[in-house]
């Protein structure tokens, strides 16, 4: 992306979009022109040999042309086996290499990649690959699938780094001629830290403590604080969620009520009681399978569960019973080892070194469940068998974190495996009913073998696969998505796809040593999440330098702490908790908040207990925004607005837009001028001048104090909006009639709506809803 | 790598942008720059960004029509009178061949045909024949290329809509409307490029779903916008009671001024991106509620489109709404009726869902022919599968029901370059298999991608390693469609 384009990226996308405008970084990395003086097949080669050339000479043997592979050394330095003259590439020599005169030929009939592809190597990389070729064309693993190992700590300026993390990030902040920020003020490190590890602003008095606080451990105090706070684990959940495809419907045409909430609550505790990834892991992937399996250890393998299930009369049981399978199975490789296993459904993977074979071997582990692909209409179950039933004797005892708020007992979908092993086929193109040569349970060699010997030919042996220390993937792929959920970006960028097509780390090192130091200390998640927030990269001001702007305008290289617009859920959180009336219980059924009319009412096939919105009264209105209730056919709105997954499959990566109908939300969205009117209706009973209530107000919605200019700005639109208000009573009636929140009718004055309009007014800034 | 070749055209644009047009930046009003139009200036075609197509478009703007549930063909414009001849006799197992059933006539163990409870003429100078259900699309016959020959790969409603929508059964991908608002931008500054109007019929429905109108991995820019006939056309539209314009006016001020206070400290130029949303929230707060008045539409308008069009959220007030978001430049308007899924009852519902599209459908196309409209606009009318040549359930002269079909099923289009007054494709006598001239779901997305001027093979979007395309990896533009 050139330096330009983040500079001025709004007025481009604005000009090449639709109307829905938005900004965001690029999806490269920067290109670097320079030529370096060693090439190396990881960093320059492969991304190009891979994307331009795997499709049709790579791992996929159906289709690979001419019989040439590119994606092996054997295959490429071998003779033509129609002219054993000839090779692909002869390590040192370009001008025998055939392959790499075919890219420089002039004959378009002759050059790759072929026209047809409506692909093209630029003239940069073909000088990467002709020096490559000089240089001996030497292969190397793909940098995922080698073990990662801790690399020395480079060197650093020791005045500035707190932890290891530092020693990475500046080392390559000196190759790009960048520094670190300053600091962070107090006050913008507060709101991060309470923002990124509990998803909640802090509240006046927690800003007051640390602003007070000038004791060296202030900050670490406050981390220690909000990591055992109960929200914690509602805030790491999110991500989790999404990428579970958790929701509270069927999700097919008709789209009933199911019930797998307790498994909700179940995700929120492990991450609370800090459960290793480990046993995180191990739990969901094979609860069922373990020795003497607690209820717990079984509601945990709900995560396998959360797909999608067809109620629509008619389907073909096998059909559907099939695509439950592949979601499993595209969602484990995904999440665990952020590989793109979907593409070997039908052929042979093109790029990564995954074929139809591994595919169906992975697909065995989840095809052994006794389920139905259409167990019943709509309503016929909340949670089609195989399924738990949870007492509120279990609730008292041994579930005690699932939050079931009546006597009735829930059901909650979750894994088991038949007692008769049901064979597995290599499904011809993908096809439930075309099954080729059977399959026995295995997974891709390229990543580590699944050796009989080592693990129980079972997803109790597949989740030990996965947490095996020398699984060179695990560690990598979670910590790297735990890295993107603070600072904004993986360091893999694609961190849904660690494969030959998915961008190469910024900082390996610091990958490794990060996905080393984790696994070695027992998948401790809160001491990797302490270790990020304690860093100095993270504790960096996020102030946009001219110079980082121009350098790095995607802020790759962390020479500032990247700003942040807070998720979907958040922005609802936000507004509820500054307001003060945000609801913080933990689990329980999802709830129906304010929700325009009609949405449910006009997709509905006019069938189910979800034909109509009915929305919920009192302190339900006013949970956290993960509680929100999921019709994944007519998701909630403002989630969709604000980029939510419609948890219609594994999401591992949300968007980040900026688009008008956002701004209608922040100005329209009932619950926003709700928090508003509540807000000021407080301040209408408080003590204090008028510009101490709007200095309280910036502060809890902003968390820091406003700015002189700031103030003076907030109090002549007050006054603005008090003279026009006092004069129309009506208007007055009208504004504060909003929500379901008790009225405090003597707060009904127009002083009191002058105040709301404000309070909202302050709830539209773009700061408001940003992690700074 | 990312879509290198709208990037490619991109950074051309860029440095034709930067270095030409620079100076006049910031005198320009933001909104302006969302018009293509602006570029068309330049000598450098080809050098221009999303928004424009790869090579003439025939049509720009598209009406899709969806009919959720899939209508009958027999009922409509496949005539088969050896259906009628043969009614109540079994399907022969040679025709049937192997094509799967669904669950709910797999235990069949007749599969007695049955023939169109209605009567079919031939209309216009063309000759197609349409069944007397549909009168007004009957008398604009010739306008309209009716396709015989439309084959599916799902045979259930939720995979089929999905897989019509988005050229694959599974979700999650980007739909029809998505791929064109990426590729091709939006026309007006005021309105999204993809709209989504629905309603429902009074047959039996079948629901729709937001996936039919998801971005998928694209951004959620380009999600459908979903209009609705509540008092707010676009959700949050309308300020809350209490909040009047000028108000509203006073607030945006303040909260660019805010804005900007706050960017001193900040320096990040996504806030000056905020403030133009807000802007242009400002701006569809008029425009939206001044286009979806359908009050002022003249009388000889509401005659044509019929009385109910004055009803809102009817299919009728529906589609006078897509013929003015179209004629105002939204790409791409995609309106959904429910109600077509007639497994039984099939002659009384058929003709009551007719009934409630027939004047509509065929007023769209004559009221954007007679603004002159009809060539630059794709109008798109049919559903995701067709209906089986046999009865479902017990069969009586005068009521049956059909069951889903995905081998060969009648769609129409008309305009935006499509070849009028023509029937394409032939099923055989007794409308089972196509004979002549299939059309795939994915030769009918790669066709109307060209009348768009889009190459198929050429609008992808790299995600996860892989480059997607409305076509996934096949369809055939059929020049046979195309005038």
């Amino acid at each position: 992306m050139t330096l330009l384009s983040k500079r001025f990226g709004f007025l481009l996308l604005l000009a090449i979009g639709s109307i829905f405008a938005y900004s965001r970084c690029s999806d490269t990395q920067a290109q670097e022109t320079a030529m370096p003086d060693v090439i190396d097949f990881n960093y320059h080669i492969r991304p190009i040999l891979s994307d331009r050339c795997f499709k049709c000479h790579g791992p996929d043997a159906n289709k690979r042309k001419a019989g040439l592979r590119l994606d092996t050394p054997e295959g490429a330095y071998a003779a033509f086996k129609d002219n054993p003259s000839m090779h692909a590439i002869v390590p040192g020599h370009p001008e025998s290499s055939d392959a790499f005169q075919r890219l420089i030929t002039k004959d378009t009939s002759l050059r790759m990649p072929t026209m047809s592809s409506h692909l093209t190597v630029t003239p940069h990389e073909i000088d990467l690959i002709e020096k490559w070729i000089k240089q001996g064309a030497v292969y190397k693993p793909h940098w995922a699938f080698i073990k990662p190992a801790k690399a020395e700590l480079p060197t650093a300026d020791e005045d500035w780094v707190r932890n290891p993390i530092d020693y990475f990030v500046y080392a390559k902040m000196v190759e790009k001629s960048l520094k670190p920020s300053p600091e962070a003020s107090k006050e913008q490190l507060l709101k991060r830290v309470c923002l990124d590890l509990t998803g909640l602003p802090p509240t006046l008095e927690m800003q007051d403590r640390f602003l007070q606080d000038n004791s060296p451990q202030a900050y670490e105090k406050i981390i220690n604080e909000l990591i055992s706070s109960k929200h914690y684990g509602e805030k790491m959940s999110i991500q989790w969620l999404d990428l579970a495809r958790y929701a509270d419907s069927h999700g097919y045409q008709d789209d009933g009520l199911r019930t797998m909430w307790p498994w909700r609550d179940w995700v929120i505790h492990a991450f609370n009681s800090n459960y290793s990834y480990a046993k995180f892991v191990t739990w969901q992937l094979a609860g069922d399978l373990m020795p003497r399996p607690s209820k717990e250890m079984l509601l945990a393998t709900g995560f396998n569960r959360n797909h999608k299930i067809t109620q629509e009369g008619g389907v073909i049981d096998e059909e559907y019973r099939v695509e439950y399978v592949n979601d499993r199975t595209n969602t484990f490789s995904k999440s665990f080892l952020a590989l793109t296993f979907e593409c070997a459904r039908c052929h042979d993977h093109k790029y990564d070194p995954i074929s139809q074979k591994d595919y169906y071997s992975t697909y065995a582990f989840f095809n052994q469940v006794p389920e139905k692909g259409l167990f019943g209409t709509i309503d016929a179950s909340f949670a089609d068998p195989p399924n738990m039933s949870i007492s509120t004797k279990d609730v008292q005892s041994i579930l005690k974190f699932i939050h079931k708020k009546d006597t009735a007992t829930v059901d909650v979908m979750v894994m088991a495996d038949s007692s008769k092993h049901r064979p597995t086929y290599v499904l011809s193109r993908g096809n439930y009913d075309m099954p080729g040569p059977e399959v026995g349970f295995g997974l891709p060699k390229s990543i580590l073998p699944f050796t009989p010997a080592k693990y129980s030919q079972n997803r109790l042996g597949l989740a030990r696969w996965v947490v095996d220390p020398a699984n060179p993937l695990t560690s990598r792929v979670f910590v790297n998505r735990m890295w993107a959920q603070f600072f904004g970006r993986g360091i893999v960028k694609t961190v849904g796809d660690f494969g030959m097509q998915g961008e190469l780390p910024t900082h390996p090192e610091l990958l490794d040593w990060l996905a080393v130091d984790f696994q070695s200390h027992g998948w401790n998640i809160k001491r990797l999440v302490k270790q990020i927030v304690l860093s100095a990269t993270y504790q960096q001001a996020s102030t946009v330098s001219s110079a980082s702007l121009k350098v790095d305008p995607e802020n790759i290289y962390l020479s500032r702490m990247s700003r942040i617009r807070i998720p979907a859920e958040q922005i609802r959180d936000q507004v509820l908790a500054s307001a003060g009336i945000l609801n913080k219980e933990i689990g329980g059924p999802s709830v129906k908040t304010y929700q325009p009319k009609g949405l449910w009412e006009v997709a509905t096939s006019g069938r189910g207990s979800l034909m109509n919105y009915i929305q919920d009264h009192n302190q339900d209105l006013y949970r956290r925004g993960m509680y929100v209730f999921i019709k994944r056919t007519v998701p909630p709105p403002t989630m969709l607005i604000f980029d939510a997954s419609n948890r219609d499959q594994c999401e591992v990566q949300r968007g980040r837009t900026n688009t008008p109908l956002q701004a209608l939300v922040m100005m329209n969205d009932p619950h926003v001028l709700e928090s508003s009117r509540v807000l000021a209706s407080q301040f209408s009973r408080e003590k204090g001048s008028l510009e101490e209530k709007l200095t309280r107000a910036f502060r809890r919605i902003v968390c820091r104090a406003p700015k002189e200019k700031e103030l003076a700005m907030l109090k002549k639109y007050y006054e603005a909006e008090q003279a026009s208000c006092v004069q129309n009573p009506k208007k007055v009636q009208k504004l504060m009639k909003i929500g379901e929140y008790k009225q405090d009718k003597a707060s009904v004055t127009g002083s009191t709506a002058a105040m709301m309009l404000t309070i909202q007014l302050i709830y539209n800034l773009e700061e408001a809803i940003m992690r700074v | 790598m990312e879509n290198e070749f709208f990037k490619n055209r991109l950074n051309i644009t860029r440095r034709h942008f930067f270095g030409q047009a620079a100076a006049g930046i910031g005198g320009l009003a933001l909104g302006s720059l969302l018009v293509p139009e602006l570029f068309k200036g330049d000598a450098s075609a080809q050098s221009l960004p999303l928004g424009v197509a790869h090579f003439a478009p025939k049509a720009k703007r598209v009406i899709y029509l969806c009919q959720n549930g899939a209508p009958s063909q027999y009922e409509s414009f496949d005539y088969k009178p050896m259906l009628n001849k043969m009614a109540g006799q079994d399907l022969p197992d040679s025709i049937r061949g192997t094509q799967r059933l669904t669950g709910m006539t797999a235990s069949q163990d007749k599969f007695p045909l049955v023939g169109s409870y209605y009567n079919f003429k031939q209309h216009g100078k063309s000759g197609t024949y349409i069944s007397e259900i549909f009168p007004h699309i009957g008398s604009i016959a010739d306008d309209i290329c009716v396709i015989r020959t439309m084959s599916t790969d799902a045979i259930n409603h939720d995979p089929a809509l999905t897989f019509l929508q988005t050229g694959a059964q599974v979700g999650n991908r980007p739909s029809m409307g998505a791929w064109m608002s990426y590729g091709l931008g939006s026309e007006n500054k005021n309105l999204p490029a993809f709209c989504v109007l629905l309603s429902r019929g009074r047959g039996n429905g079948q629901g729709v779903y937001s996936k039919l109108w998801t971005n998928g991995f694209l951004d959620s820019t380009h999600q459908g916008v979903v209009f609705s006939s509540s008092e707010d056309p676009i959700l949050y539209l309308n300020d809350s009671d209490g909040i009047d314009k000028a108000g509203r006016r006073r607030m945006l001020d303040q909260l660019a001024e805010l804005n900007h206070e706050g960017f001193a400290e900040n320096k990040d130029p996504e806030v000056e991106a905020k403030v133009q949303q807000y802007e242009m929230a400002y701006r569809m707060q008029t425009a939206v509620p001044e286009l979806t008045d359908l009050s002022k539409e003249p009388d000889h308008i509401i005659k044509m489109y019929g009385p109910e069009c004055l009803v809102p959220g009817t299919y009728a007030a529906n589609v006078l709404l897509a013929r003015k978001l179209s004629e105002s430049g939204v790409r791409f308007v995609q309106i959904y009726h429910q109600g077509w899924d007639s497994h039984g009852n099939l002659p009384q519902e058929m003709a009551m869902q007719a009934q409630d599209v027939d004047r509509s459908s065929a007023a769209l196309i004559t009221d954007l022919k007679q603004r002159g409209l009809l060539d630059e606009t794709l109008v798109i009318w049919g559903g995701e599968f067709g209906r089986t040549n046999y009865c479902q359930g017990k069969y009586t002269v005068d009521n049956y029901g059909r069951d889903h079909h995905p081998r060969a099923y009648s769609i129409f289009m008309a305009g935006g370059g499509v070849k009028a007054g023509t029937v394409y494709g032939e099923t055989d006598e007794l409308g089972y298999n196509v004979v002549k001239d299939p059309v795939h779901i994915h030769d009918f997305h790669a066709t109307v991608q060209h009348l768009m001027g889009i190459n198929h093979e050429q609008l992808t979007y790299k995600h996860l390693g892989r480059r997607y395309r409305l076509t996934d990896i096949a369809g055939n533009v059929l020049p046979g469609l195309i005038a």
